[in-house]
């Protein structure tokens, strides 16, 4: 069997079956290992353009999101996905349909995401994951990581209330976190490290681990620090609640496709990057028309032409149009535009930029020559 | 003389004969069965293989590096992914030797009083028992949890019942006393847990007291007017004549019901007590051993129902009718 049909038929599987979102993760693993036994076509192994021609096929992509996590996915008033991960998957779309709301969005809970990525039920998970070893290599999930979008850390959330100011200041007692993140890893190696005893409260989603601790009870909750900011924003009293300074963890965050299908990891890194590069050249979405006209206009600017497809097949080697990047910028803008609209000033979160400024402005946000 | 006896048996052809037939048709299907399951699990184990996925068990003994909110067994985070699952077992099974334990007798109570002569009482039982039972399972974990138990007030402000204090730190038994603001000594059943046991004791007991009154109403009628002629009183009529009567039909429906009990614990998960699956998620998440991590939860979910069965089946064998 070749390996379209192969996830065509998991596809049809997954369509049919409205699985309930609690109990999703067994359902994709047992399906994931029937189907592997059945049709000798795993999603994992195969190589070239297979799941970046399924998409094309398609005609839209399939995108795993959080779904409430404001500034990163989340549905706004209008009941429109917006945030961070999701103006990747948008960026991808505009590449792939020159339309970037040729998405459907999937929210997914810590635990179900790996398993529904490599069950095939989304293409691509932009759900502000944690790049490890682990994760990346084959011997652990096995996944490929797209360059990180969001260079953030692990704090840790308590009431103003409690008087408490420092890790040390929660022996004893109980804290809340999501299940099956590094959230909870990190939160045991660095009370272990410390030698301070706690509880650790797991939980299944955001919505029941924030809602506990604002029940009270849990004493603190820990999370990434730009979600506990854009959680808090939520909060009934954002002011009754503080973020600790102690980070607990590197946390680099970005999308996430299967392991060995080049073809897909390929397109998502350079659409990435793309939006990184338009910032450093100086290019957003209000001047994108000036300058491919100036692009057209000067045969001499041979990066700007190679950049915005004016010249050259750089698009085309992706397997993508080879005007990817303009369709991009038009979009969803560069990364900065990306940035401020979602989670820094011109949003509620008004985050820093931080270790996330362009590399120009001693940030980490640098993107390799398009060439 | 007749010589009918003596006729010579005629020599059925083998494709004739039935048992052989029979017998046959038996290898042959389980011959083919056990080929397609080598071919299943040759395919899936070449194709793991492929994507660099083996099936293995050597993960268990890496240190886990997550911590358990409680536990019976002691557990460190620098203990093994094995033993953090069997911590997780354990927490399982306090759930549902607890929840069996507690279950059976409010069922077979509120089973009982569905007979009483009281209107009052009969109707209090008809309403539970179908309020309860048509409602989902997980929806009432998540309303004893986030809707009864975490609004309950802080440790200074515990609720006092005799014996027994309500905090949202807990639920103390004997005797706590408030030591610089937390509650301590005593026996201290988490929130998680306590909420877990009350969902699912009065989820389970409904079914139970309907298998209980159906066992009841199946004792003759004259069962009763017998007991009551010889001077019995009401509850000495149930416990001496009709339980041990009804005991015959309740039995196997008590089985059923029990299993239903253990796989329900599992929905732990979604008010965060730490039972087994809970464990095996963050697990399976650490290590991406997604499919040795849930064959082992098949099979010990499974085993473990299969000891229910029995159990239950001893018990039954203890109860039903001796003919003789």
């Amino acid at each position: 069997m070749d390996y379209k049909r192969g996830v065509d038929y998991k596809r049809s599987l997954d369509c049919e079956n409205p699985i309930s979102n609690s109990h999703k993760t067994p359902v994709a693993f047992l399906l994931a290992g029937l189907i592997l036994a059945i049709t000798g076509c795993g999603g994992a192994e195969t190589s070239g353009n297979g799941r970046l021609d399924v998409i094309k096929a398609r005609g839209s992509l399939t995108c795993g999101v959080d779904g409430k996590l404001p500034g990163f996915s989340y549905q706004d008033n209008a009941g429109k996905y917006a945030g961070i991960d999701v103006d990747i998957c948008r960026a991808l779309a505009a590449a792939l349909f020159n339309n970037p709301n040729k998405v459907e969005y999937r929210d997914l809970t810590p635990s179900e995401r790996f398993a529904a990525l490599a069950s095939g039920e989304v293409d691509v998970l932009s759900r502000n994951t944690t790049r490890t070893l682990s994760r990346d290599a084959k011997g652990g999930n096995g996944l490929e990581f797209a360059p990180t979008i969001f260079f953030d850390g692990q704090g840790v959330m308590v009431p103003i209330a409690s008087g408490i100011t420092n890790l040390k200041g929660l022996a004893g007692k109980t804290i809340c976190v999501e299940n099956g993140t590094t959230t909870e890893l990190n939160l045991a190696d660095r009370f272990r490290e410390l030698g301070v005893a706690y509880t650790p409260l797991k939980y299944q989603s955001g919505d029941q681990t924030f809602g506990a601790y604002l029940q009270g009870r849990c004493a603190a909750v820990t999370s990434d620090r730009s979600r506990l900011a854009a959680v808090k924003t939520s909060f009934p009293n954002p002011a009754n609640h503080i973020i600790l300074g102690d980070v607990l963890s590197k946390e680099p965050l970005g999308p996430v496709t299967v392991n060995n299908d080049s073809g897909i990891s390929d397109a998502l890194r350079w659409v990435i990057f793309a939006t990184m590069q338009a910032e450093e050249s100086g290019i957003n979405s209000k001047n994108l028309k000036e300058k491919l006209a100036f692009a057209k206009a000067n045969p001499n600017q041979a990066d700007l032409r190679r950049f915005l497809g004016v010249e050259g097949d750089l698009g085309s080697q992706l397997g993508l149009a080879v005007d990817f990047v303009p369709r991009v910028i038009a979009s969803v803008g560069n990364y900065g535009e990306i940035y401020d609209r979602n989670v820094g000033q011109g949003s509620r979160l008004k985050l820093e930029r931080g270790l996330n400024r362009s590399y120009k402005d001693g940030g980490l946000i640098y993107s390799p020559p398009f060439r | 003389m007749i010589k009918i006896l003596a006729t010579p048996l005629i020599q059925v052809p083998w494709w004739r004969n039935n048992r052989k037939v029979g017998w046959l048709l038996q290898a042959a299907f389980g011959l083919f069965l056990l080929i397609a399951i080598a071919l299943l699990l040759a395919n899936l184990e070449r194709n793991l293989a492929r994507a660099g996925m083996r099936l293995t068990l050597g993960w268990m003994s890496q240190p886990a590096g997550f911590d358990i909110a409680e536990t019976l067994l002691p557990y460190k985070a620098s203990d093994s992914y094995g033993r953090a699952l069997l911590a997780g077992l354990i927490n399982t099974l306090r759930v549902v030797i607890s929840g069996l334990i507690l279950a059976t007798g409010l069922g077979v109570v509120v089973g009982a009083a569905s007979f009483s002569a009281n209107p009052l009482l009969r109707g209090i039982t008809r309403i539970y028992v179908e309020l309860v039972r048509n409602i989902p399972l997980l929806l009432q974990l998540v309303f004893w949890y986030f809707a009864v138990f975490l609004s309950l007030p802080p440790a200074d402000q515990a609720l006092h019942l005799p014996g027994l204090q309500l905090a949202k730190s807990g639920i103390y038994l004997f005797g706590a006393r408030l030591i610089n603001g937390e509650l301590e000594g005593g026996l201290r059943l988490s929130l998680e847990l306590a909420a877990l046991l009350t969902g699912l004791v009065i989820y389970s007991a409904a079914f139970i007291a309907e298998v209980v009154r159906g066992g009841i109403a199946s004792v003759p009628k004259g069962q009763w007017e017998a007991a009551e002629s010889l001077g019995l009183q009401p509850i000495q009529i149930l416990r001496l004549v009709v339980l041990p009567q009804a005991l015959r039909v309740i039995v196997p429906g008590l089985n059923s019901q029990y299993i239903s009990l253990a796989k329900n614990s599992s929905l732990a998960v979604a008010i965060g007590y730490p039972d087994l699956y809970a464990v095996a998620e963050t697990t399976l998440n650490q290590t991406g051993r997604g499919i040795e991590v849930f064959l082992l939860l098949l099979l010990i979910y499974l085993v473990l129902n299969l000891l229910i069965s029995a159990a239950m089946n001893a018990v039954n064998r203890l109860v039903r009718l001796q003919e003789r």
